[in-house]
């Protein structure tokens, strides 16, 4: 990282004594490209969060009616004391946590078989990226009814064909199937990054701990993983924030059930606010969600923050 | 000699049969696009029949046209919006770096992981006593505001490749601020350009959270996509039409931008 201060125009030879402080204009000069972007994410997302902090200290459902005001932390009281709250921060952590680790352990599986050249690799690597692509509502709604459907699916038929009976994988196994389709949808994340990560790999100590007798076991462990280990943190963080936000996915499979099985903090808020309209309730469930996921996020946030300033590293 | 062909083999097989299992549940979305309901809804998979265009029709007149247009207004001008600024903001960050700029690409990065139900119920009662309810022009705002960090951080990790030494250069030729950014570094930052205006298009166009919260009739294609629940049973051959002609244009963008695809998806982190 070599970042290359100015020299002012016409001045050829840089003196090499540091650069003066910048004065008050100058540092305003710096700033003014950022401004416009800071200033738009902050007034849409400080605002909202500020917002939402206010109204969950208040009475505010818009179906039982009556006045709203300040209820303080009656709101919270009611989160802390509903099953339903709980049930839905161990979904967030089951689906989150079960589909990140399958997406980068599959995606390392094929990336390796892709790291070595074959007969049509450049088409097999097209082939395995396009789920990331394809609208997730879109598939979401074609895996409904041609995947999981016990009558009409594929894996209905797959069952039958092996002489077990088809499962009806959305009312018996309803959090395995948004983890199967999620896992699908993300993989190809997964494999890219290990694919880009394998492609670094430092070939002259693979091959000098080949000549010392090394198995492939062990090469892939002492030198190959150690060297993946920052691109699997950011790719386990990057695909935790994308899963741990899942919405629509959850929506048109299974709409949280049945019996709340498959709905995730993010759908939780969503039914709170959007169909019993309880906006103090639902405010409450957003900032608890949001304290969670800074207290899961932060650990690997720290990490990451390391991986950049030693940019280095490899 | 023997064992290292069965081995590399073995591999490519790995490979195939990997890839071939991911790609399988698009290709079955497309064969079954092109079939009448009748075959779709066979409970054995149907690969030899006579494809029909009906169900491709029938998307047509059933109102999509309204949706893909909007779509792509919400995508072209939210994306150009990310880029017009993202670029100012990547240079105050990287070419030269503002006081703590560490800190703010970390909040920058922070605010993609809040929760995006969290803010919903304000942004919800903002948007409708501004009259912004139903309405692209919300959607456009609320994908910018998602795409912004992604924008500055991939635009960054380019500009920090640009090597110092011709920065330098043309700071003593006399060239600044305005002059530096069209004639030296937006040149060399196009292929990163296009890569972080393609990533950002395709979210956009996937996004499926605020269509549905904050817009009814008004709306993207997720939501026409989203209609063909509410008819209770699904239609597996008209779905799968609708779900094949939507996801193409970006499934298509995605083969073709694949080699800097990987940067992307890391926000430009790791090189």
């Amino acid at each position: 990282m070599t970042l290359v201060a100015d020299t002012p125009p016409g001045q050829v030879i840089a003196p090499p004594t540091p650069p003066p402080a910048p004065t008050s204009a100058e540092r305003w000069r710096l700033r003014g490209p950022l401004l416009p972007a800071l200033v738009f994410t902050l007034a849409l997302t400080q605002i909202p969060f500020l917002m939402t902090l206010f109204f969950s200290i208040r009475r505010w459902n818009l179906l039982s009616g009556g006045d709203q005001g300040f209820n303080w932390g009656h709101n919270y009281v009611d989160t802390a004391t509903d099953p339903i709250f709980w049930k839905s921060i161990l979904n967030t952590v089951l689906i989150t946590g079960v589909s990140t680790v399958l997406c980068i352990a599959i995606g390392l599986l094929i990336a390796m078989a892709l790291n070595h050249s074959f007969p049509g690799r450049g088409i097999a690597r097209t082939l395995a990226i396009t789920p990331f692509f394809a609208m997730p509502v879109a598939v979401t709604l074609f895996w409904r009814s041609a995947m999981f459907d016990p009558t009409f699916g594929l894996f209905g038929f797959l069952s039958r064909s092996v002489g077990l009976p088809a499962v009806s994988w959305l009312s018996d196994y309803p959090l395995l199937a948004l983890v199967v389709l999620l896992t699908w949808r993300f993989t190809p994340f997964g494999l890219l990054i290990m694919l880009a990560g394998l492609q670094g790999a430092p070939q002259d100590q693979l091959e000098a701990a080949q000549v010392d007798g090394a198995g492939p076991f062990s090469r892939f462990r002492f030198i190959t993983l150690p060297h993946l280990r920052p691109f699997i943190e950011l790719a386990a963080l990057l695909l935790a924030m994308n899963l741990i936000q899942t919405f629509g996915e959850i929506a048109l499979l299974s709409a949280g059930g049945p019996a709340y099985a498959t709905t995730n903090i993010t759908y939780y808020i969503y039914l709170k606010a959007f169909n019993a309209f309880d906006f103090g309730f639902a405010s409450a469930l957003g900032v608890v969600a949001l304290v969670l996921t800074i207290a899961l996020v932060s650990p690997v946030l720290r990490l990451l923050s390391g991986i950049f300033q030693s940019e280095g590293r490899r | 000699m023997k064992p290292n062909v069965l081995k590399r083999s073995g591999i490519a097989v790995g490979g195939w049969v990997g890839s071939l299992v991911l790609f399988f549940p698009i290709f079955y979305m497309v064969v079954k696009s092109f079939q009448t309901e009748i075959d779709a809804a066979n409970p054995t998979p149907q690969f030899l029949f006579t494809p029909t265009l009906t169900n491709y029709a029938e998307a047509l007149q059933a109102g999509i046209g309204p949706y893909a247009v909007n779509s792509l207004v919400v995508v072209v001008v939210s994306t150009l919006v990310v880029l017009a600024l993202a670029v100012p903001a990547a240079y105050a960050l990287s070419v030269r770096p503002v006081a703590k700029a560490q800190d703010v690409l970390f909040f920058f990065i922070s605010t993609k992981m809040m929760p995006i139900a969290a803010g919903i119920i304000p942004i919800y009662i903002v948007a409708s006593a501004l009259g912004l309810l139903n309405t692209i022009t919300i959607l456009v705002l609320m994908h910018i505001g998602m795409n912004l960090p992604l924008g500055i951080w991939m635009i960054r990790s380019f500009m920090q490749e640009i090597p110092g030494e011709v920065l330098e250069a043309a700071s003593v030729d006399g060239a600044a601020g305005w002059t530096k950014m069209r004639s030296i570094i937006l040149p060399l930052i196009k292929p990163g350009l296009a890569s972080t205006a393609l990533l950002c298009a395709v979210f956009s166009w996937n996004e499926y959270f605020y269509a549905v919260n904050l817009t009814t009739s008004k709306s993207t294609l997720p939501l026409f996509l989203q209609k063909f629940l509410s008819f209770g049973e699904l239609y597996t051959a008209h779905v799968a039409a609708v779900a094949t002609l939507v996801s193409l244009p970006v499934i298509i963008a995605g083969w073709a931008a694949q080699k800097s695809l990987v940067r992307g998806l890391l926000f430009g982190a790791v090189k």
